[in-house]
């Protein structure tokens, strides 16, 4: 079992008529994904790319036997979709909707807290590219055929850059267990840490690939994790350099607001825990093999 | 989104916080006329632009009579106010804000913040007002005051009194100070802000705790809900350009270099940026065109980074991943043939179909530098760039 999805993970998509959700939904399906379902409230009935839809995520949990989802609803009514799937029995729920505003995601996270911690959803994003573990199953808008299935697990803030550094593992011969992004906004479902966590605990993994950028404590909070339960090897790069301060940076999260979330000091942190930091974005995966070889010898 | 201080203090005023008597003005004659309106014999007479150091920079003044605002205003409108949060180019003074003095005992820093470390709404309060909070945690730290809001309930008055007596307000003024506390809080959450600070925030000497300055910033993301906030926007605070990439999709913040960049994603667009500094350059904008590199976007994206004078190479950057690679290189090949750019190009591609991108771009015939990494293409820009450069100057030498 690889980490939050599997072969045989059964997933709705919410949101899945709008043009961008079917267009997705069809690569889901192609890449092997057990589609099982869809939810629109009021299309109920309908079907797309042959997924049946239904009105409530708890009709299309009961009629499916669904434990996953992936939102693609408008950000002004997401966060009442995470719930959603939150409340109707789903177990990991992948928010690709960019522009929630922060403070829904705030009601999101509390939300969630109300269940206890054997029946509460796992949430990675909003504003992310989603999870994949090569070979079983995508969640996600990311390209299947750049992931070779391995060993290396990746956790990333942007889409594109984690796309990048499975590319270079792929043109190295090396394969990826799971990779999940965990998004570009401020208020997150899953942290750094709390992926990190879940590949320390997964067989499949060997080794972990990090892709952080500016601002936010998220890289510093993981640095500590790392140091102190970590037995697996992590690998980071962090972009955002040559960022000036003060600016959001594409990303909602990505603005350097305090001490320790500048770049250069998140490399120094995580450098101090041990972590090898990739010094450029061109060679993340040469860093990944090199550490490899190194824990093989 | 930032707005101006008097639209910050008229709408904390709504919610129950108590601000000095105050007026706008458009020119230094309304500047007089309203201060006369407001009455009193003293007035503080501030430039309204979005940025905090004001005082600093000339920015904020006492005055006494007609002929101090009239001279002291005339000053300010127009001018660029260069404080440190604002860049070297300043911000424009187009609105000045004029308040009744007040007389006060002591100041206080207030902050409302998201907390990312809890991801909930906090509380940061000093009682050593009227410095910078980056200046307070350096040289005070122990003064500031911490409290995080359960968003289930809200913030509770016990918390607030916490708060009140952690910073000695005086007993008969608790209550005061927690429906200053209360009335932020709600401002916050109702209206979607992402920051709003009082500072100072002050006991005036008669007893009353009143916001002498105010700031707020809100989540751009939550303003569909807000029309009224939106409305708000002052585009003359903001960088043209910026403004302009904003109002078509674009992502966009200009910097000083001279290497411009196009590139899909924030994180990669950010990398890019690192490698051109690593390969000896330095980057002249963040610019991340999204998803969906269209040809009608990525001519935008050049005719926007083209715009800035200080840019002598391009560099494009595209990892295509749902996207396919040689609709991309159409895209660039379309783009340059409508638009073309009298700088180099270097022009990397990567993820699907790559090899068919690379050939559409060999076939154009146009001067595009092609590379295959992150870096060689970071490299090539640089060096293509220094050439340009040199043979220019060249040319200029013949003239």
């Amino acid at each position: 079992m690889t980490i939050f999805i599997d072969r045989d993970t059964r997933v709705i998509v919410q949101g899945i008529t709008g043009r961008i959700a079917q267009f997705h939904t069809q690569e889901m399906v192609e890449y092997g994904t057990l589609v099982v379902g869809g939810v629109v409230p009021g299309k109920g009935g309908e079907t797309v790319h042959g997924v049946p839809v239904f009105n409530t995520v708890k009709e299309a949990v009961a009629a499916t036997g669904a434990n996953a989802s992936i939102v693609f609803v408008p950000p002004p009514f997401a966060a009442d979709s995470i719930m959603e799937a939150a409340d109707g029995g789903i177990r990991y729920c992948v928010c690709v909707t960019d522009g929630i505003p922060a403070q829904d995601m705030i009601r999101v996270k509390r939300y969630m807290m109300r269940y206890p911690r054997e029946k509460r959803m796992v949430l990675t994003g909003p504003n992310c590219a989603g999870t994949i573990s090569p070979g079983k199953s995508l969640l996600g808008i990311m390209p299947g055929h750049i992931y070779l299935p391995g060993n290396v697990g990746i956790v990333g803030r942007s889409g594109t850059l984690g796309y990048e550094a499975a590319q270079q593992l792929k043109d190295l011969g090396i394969g990826v267990s799971t990779s999940v992004g965990i998004g570009g906004d401020p208020i997150n479902g899953s942290s750094f840490r709390d992926v990190l966590e879940a590949f320390e605990a997964d067989p499949e993994t060997e080794i972990v690939c990090m892709i952080g950028e500016i601002g936010g404590p998220q890289e510093a909070e993981a640095a500590e994790y790392i140091q102190k339960h970590m037995t697996k090897p992590v690998v980071a790069y962090i972009a955002g350099l040559t960022a000036p301060k003060g600016r959001t940076m594409g990303h909602a999260g990505a603005i350097i607001s305090a001490f320790g979330e500048s770049a250069s000091e998140k490399v120094e942190i995580l450098s101090e825990a041990g972590v090898t930091v990739a010094e450029n974005p061109s060679v993340i995966g040469e860093t990944v093999a090199r550490v490899l070889r190194r824990k093989a010898a | 989104m930032d707005i101006h201080e008097y639209q910050a203090k008229d709408i904390l005023k709504s919610f129950g916080v108590a601000v000095p008597d105050g007026a706008l003005a458009y020119s230094p004659e309304q500047a007089a006329y309203r201060a006369r309106e407001l009455g009193g014999d003293r007035w503080v007479v501030k430039a309204q632009v979005h940025a905090g150091g004001r005082g600093k920079a000339g920015g904020v003044k006492l005055c006494s009579s007609d002929h101090e605002i009239l001279d002291v205003t005339s000053d300010m409108f127009g001018m660029k106010l260069v404080t440190h949060q604002t860049g070297p180019a300043g911000k424009g003074v187009y609105r000045v804000y004029v308040e009744a003095a007040t007389a006060f005992e002591r100041e206080i820093y207030l902050g409302f913040v998201l907390d990312r470390t809890t991801q909930r709404v906090m509380i940061v309060a000093s009682g050593e007002g009227g410095m910078e909070i980056e200046d307070i945690s350096a040289t005070k730290p122990d003064s500031i005051v911490r409290s995080t809001v359960e968003p289930a309930v809200g913030l509770r008055d016990f918390q607030a009194r916490e708060i009140a007596f952690a910073l000695g307000i005086p007993a008969a003024m608790t209550q005061q100070m927690v429906r200053t506390l209360q009335g932020c809080y709600r401002a916050f959450t109702e209206l979607d802000a992402t920051m709003v600070e009082i500072n100072p925030l002050v006991i005036t000497a008669d007893s009353r705790i009143m916001a002498l300055d105010a700031k707020m910033t809100f989540d751009g993301n939550a303003m569909f809900r807000h029309p009224q906030i939106s409305e708000l926007r002052d585009k003359s605070q903001e960088d043209p350009r910026e403004a302009r990439a904003a109002d078509r999709g674009l992502s966009y913040i200009g910097l000083t270099g001279n290497i411009g960049c196009i590139v899909n994603g924030a994180g990669l667009a950010m990398a890019t940026m690192d490698t051109i500094k690593l390969a000896g350059g330095e980057p002249a904008n963040f610019l991340d065109i999204g998803g969906g590199a269209t040809p009608e976007r990525v001519a935008k994206a050049f005719k926007l980074v083209t715009s800035d004078k200080n840019v002598q190479a391009v560099l494009v950057n595209i990892f295509a991943g749902i996207n396919r690679c040689d609709w991309v290189a159409e895209g660039v090949v379309q783009a340059l043939r409508a638009e073309p750019v009298d700088v180099p190009v270097v022009v990397r591609l990567a993820g699907t179909n790559v090899e068919e991108g690379l050939k559409i771009l060999a076939k154009s015939g146009l001067p595009i530098i092609r590379a295959t990494t992150l870096m060689e293409a970071a490299q090539r820009a640089v060096t293509a760039w220094k050439n340009d450069m040199a043979q220019n100057t060249k040319v200029r030498a013949v003239k």
